[in-house]
């Protein structure tokens, strides 16, 4: 008789191709001031890493002050409370804390890396920097100046080019069609108020997200955030329609000196919210997502060389979707990787996907989920992101379940619901031969 | 606001290998992690031990990059290196890739002047066949002529989005071609467009008999595992290949001392802000002998490594408001003679020659007034706390190590690295300042705007 326990073993074994569950325990916080915050404690590195997203960020800029939120947020460490620019940056260096402040579109985010040895320490600056930034007048000419390099510089790179190109023609009247930098003329007109009033619209704690990862208790956390987070205002709701995307198919071809074309390709899809995403999701995997064996690398790069490299991705934002995808070709081989793209992208409208590519693709992806969670700030990271979905802590729990829940029935109903072949515009930056502005020509 | 001008800059004004300095080592700290073993066919290998998640990075590091290679052959390292992607006598083109992912991992190369590199991110009960797959490939490439000439192409396209559409990246690669006059780091690690096109599948195949091998390569193994049994699944995997008896030691052309200052100016209509950028031969770490190259890594900090706190960065960003970005930057993890560098980008109503004659200033300044001891404690509470920091990631970690073994170095000399740069004084860094930044061993580059400049459309 073979034993039970052995038949128990085998058959997990089988079930289990990879470890199916991340080994992260998240904790639900409640400093004594209210403020809440998702823990994975993890002791074994003496430092925490915490993430901050604020929930809405360049798409608040009023129209008179785009690119406010940028420049506001280039500031926070450029001089608070007590310090000038000079002290702050010598204090952060002398404790050897790590602080990162990003705005895009939907919102600002705050990383930071604190030692455990003089973390009290840490806290009080990033305090500082969050809720008594000084926006000295020479600060603000400098990183002004700094701001307007980086933009004139994006009006020399092909790929930012296309980028923005692709913003401003998909979303004319949205705040997603202009620049998060703002525009040379936009940012010279900044003034200090603009970036007194960004900051009191942004970093509000009724759109916060706490996300700490490291060498720190549920206790001492609920104490940093309130001594953190706690002299921030609780902010108001905001209004930001949804965005309509006003791009149809067709080619917009931007004229620019370089020998390879950048090619941008997309158009609008769904969001995160909706009951399809999950399939949609699978699909695109097999279209264009990580790694070199999804359908675009095979057939532009590895079968044809036209490419280095060209993936695609659905882009679900909070206040509108889209579905794109990126590559570079020489200008006189790029007409032939985009009718590739395209007769890839109508094929999966039309035919789907096969069996063997779906299992393939969740074999990867609930495979490739639980090794996400290493390092502390990646985790921190993670945890945010999920709040701002409004998922559950069990989220991670249940993520592969869902991933292994799609039937290949649901990948081909859904192909046909969102790979919109005539819909997909083409934005190409460069010289192209034999691709010109105008519809797509038939395949 | 560092970081965007930064991300922005320096992608365009470093040199082309992508290296970054190692960061500081936890071996030195007395962390019991990190062991080594070696195998009879002369593979070293090295464990990092981190328990925190399921998950191993497998790296195979060759002692061998683009430096390595045979003349009128430039390219053909990284070349080989996306050959090696293209199938052995068990395993179709794409194979590995697709078995990597079928595992939920993730798997890549990269090519320097110094190595070769192969890794895969799995879950770390995935280590033996990640092993048994890259141990084939050691010895068993097998490799079609079409797979080689799309390939080529690929290599081809590489070039023109990382190289040709990028004019920082260009000046980098005059500049480079400047500053060795025979040693072959003269030549651009993705290689020369013309000798790209004309690289073959003997090309490929010859250099792969030369320099892979067991007895040229070390595993890197990081992550959730247990030393012993990654020997032993080592043994198993690895054993069985054959050491490689054309591997002989590297033999590279030497650069003879600068007796020269060399200039160069590059202008292209793409340039947005114009810069001045120098850099200086300068000695590497040795092994048992890395107490210059401490001295230079923290000459770097002390110079520009800060835009607030730095020499360069508080007298010419801050004070003097002539500068919109500085830098200074050395990496010392390198086989051969490596470079001390120094950028300025002035303000646009500044030109590049006074942005110069700001550069040679802060140089004259730091050799008369010697290093400001407060900063100097500054930098240092960030070296040792960037052993804490790295230790988050894996990646890293194993980077460390690899980079280190390729260039000469041992796994000592890695563990002593942070504290010969906690010892290193003001003194020292003065002393290495007045000892590399030499005028007569200098290239200064200039990047600019043609005088009249291109119209184009945005």
């Amino acid at each position: 008789m073979i034993h039970p326990l052995r038949i128990l073993v085998a058959a997990a074994a089988l079930a289990l191709p990879v470890s199916a569950h991340a080994a992260v325990e998240i904790q639900e916080v409640t400093s004594p001031g209210g403020i809440e915050a998702w823990l994975v404690e993890e002791s074994s590195i003496p430092f925490v890493a915490l993430e901050i997203r604020f929930d809405g960020g360049a798409v608040l800029d009023p129209d008179d002050a785009v690119g406010a939120t940028n420049l506001m947020v280039a500031l926070l460490e450029e001089g608070a409370a007590e310090r000038d620019a000079q002290a702050f940056a010598e204090a952060v260096e002398g404790l050897a804390a790590r602080f990162g402040f990003d705005a895009y579109h939907d919102g600002v985010n705050v990383s930071a890396a604190f030692l455990t040895e003089n973390r009290d320490e840490g806290v009080a600056l990033l305090r500082d920097a969050l809720t008594r930034p000084r926006f000295d007048p020479d600060a603000i000419e400098r990183v002004r100046e700094q701001v307007l390099a980086v933009i004139e510089q994006d009006n020399n790179d092909p790929s930012a080019i296309a980028g923005r190109k692709a913003s401003e023609l998909a979303y004319p009247d949205h705040p997603y069609g202009r620049p998060v930098d703002g525009t040379t003329e936009s940012v010279a007109g900044l003034t200090r108020d603009d970036l007194v009033d960004a900051h009191a619209r942004t970093l509000v704690r009724s759109r916060m997200h706490v996300g700490a990862t490291g060498d720190i208790t549920a206790e001492e956390l609920g104490l940093v955030l309130d001594e953190l987070l706690g002299g921030l205002p609780e902010g108001e709701a905001v209004d930001i329609p949804m965005a309509d995307y006003a791009l149809d198919g067709g080619v917009t071809v931007t004229e620019f000196p370089t020998p390879q074309s950048v090619v941008i390709f997309g158009h609008d899809s769904i969001m995160q919210d909706d009951p399809d995403f999950f399939p949609a999701f699978v699909m695109n995997h097999v279209l264009g997502g990580r790694g070199f064996d999804s359908r675009l690398m095979t057939e532009v790069r590895e079968e044809r060389g036209l490419t280095y490299g060209i993936g695609s991705y659905l882009s679900p934002r909070d206040y509108g979707a889209s579905h794109l995808g990126q590559f570079s070709s020489g200008n006189d081989r790029v007409a032939e990787a985009i009718a590739v793209v395209r007769d890839q992208w109508a094929d999966i409208a039309e035919n789907g996907i096969t069996q063997e590519e779906l299992d393939r693709a969740k074999t990867f992806l609930t495979g490739a989920y639980p090794l996400r969670f290493d390092g502390n700030g990646t985790i921190a990271g993670i945890l945010v992101g999920m709040q701002s979905q409004g998922w559950p802590t069990t989220y991670i729990e249940t993520r592969n379940d869902r991933v292994n829940a799609v039937t290949l029935d649901d990948v081909q109903r859904v192909a046909r619901r969102i790979m919109r072949p005539e819909d997909l515009h083409f934005l190409v930056v460069g010289q192209p031969e034999g691709v010109e502005s105008g519809t797509l020509p038939e395949g | 606001m560092r970081r965007l001008l930064t991300a922005a800059l320096l992608a365009a004004a470093l040199p082309a290998a992508g290296q970054t300095d190692a960061p500081a080592d936890p071996a030195a700290f007395g962390d019991d992690t990190v062991s080594t073993f070696t195998l009879d066919n002369g593979l070293d290998a090295i464990v990092i031990e981190d328990n925190r998640a399921p998950v191993v990075v497998h790296m195979v590091w060759y002692d061998v990059g683009a430096a390595d290679e045979p003349p009128g052959r430039s390219g053909i390292a990284h070349f080989l290196e996306h050959l090696m992607f293209k199938g052995t006598e068990t395993l179709e083109p794409g194979e590995f890739s697709a078995t990597v992912a079928a595992q939920g991992g993730t798997d890549n190369a990269f090519t320097s002047q110094d190595y070769t590199g192969y890794f895969q991110r799995v879950a770390a009960d995935r280590l033996g066949l990640m092993m048994e797959m890259e141990a084939d490939r050691m010895a068993n490439l097998r490799l079609d002529e079409g797979e080689v000439l799309t390939e080529r192409d690929v290599v081809l396209e590489e070039r023109a989005q990382r190289t040709d559409s990028n004019p920082g990246a260009l000046f980098g690669e005059q500049r480079q071609a400047m500053q060795y006059l025979n040693h072959p780091y003269a030549i651009p690690i993705i290689g020369w467009e013309a000798e790209i096109r004309e690289l073959g599948l003997q090309d490929a195949l010859d250099f792969y008999a030369d320099h892979y091998g067991p007895n040229n390569a070390t595993l890197i193994v990081a992550g959730d595992v247990d030393p012993a049994e990654v020997e032993a699944l080592a043994r198993r995997h690895y054993g069985p290949v054959p050491a490689n008896p054309a591997i002989g030691p590297r033999m590279r052309p030497q650069e003879p001392p600068q007796l020269a200052p060399r200039r160069l100016e590059y202008a292209d209509p793409r340039v947005s802000n114009p810069y001045v950028i120098r850099t200086y031969l300068a000695p590497e770490r040795d092994p048992g002998a890395q107490e210059d190259a401490a001295a230079l890594t923290l000459l770097a900090a002390v110079m520009g490594g800060s835009s607030q706190t730095s020499l360069m960065g508080r007298t010419l960003e801050q004070e003097e408001g002539t500068a919109l970005y500085t830098s200074a930057f050395y990496n010392g993890t390198s086989l051969d003679d490596t470079t001390f560098g120094l950028l300025v980008v002035p303000t646009p109503d500044r030109t590049l020659a006074e942005a110069e004659a700001d550069m040679d200033r802060m140089i004259e300044t730091l050799i008369a007034d010697g290093v400001d001891s407060v900063q100097l404690d500054r930098i240092k509470a960030q070296v040792r706390a960037a052993e804490i920091y790295g230790r988050d990631s894996l990646q890293e970690r194993a980077s460390t190590y690899g980079n280190a073994v390729t260039a000469g170095l041992g796994v000592g000399d890695v563990a002593a690295w942070p504290g010969i740069l906690d010892a290193v004084t003001g003194d020292d860094i003065v002393a290495a300042a007045r000892a590399v930044l030499r005028p007569e061993t200098s290239v200064t580059g200039y990047l600019t705007r043609p005088a009249d400049p291109q119209e184009t459309t945005q």
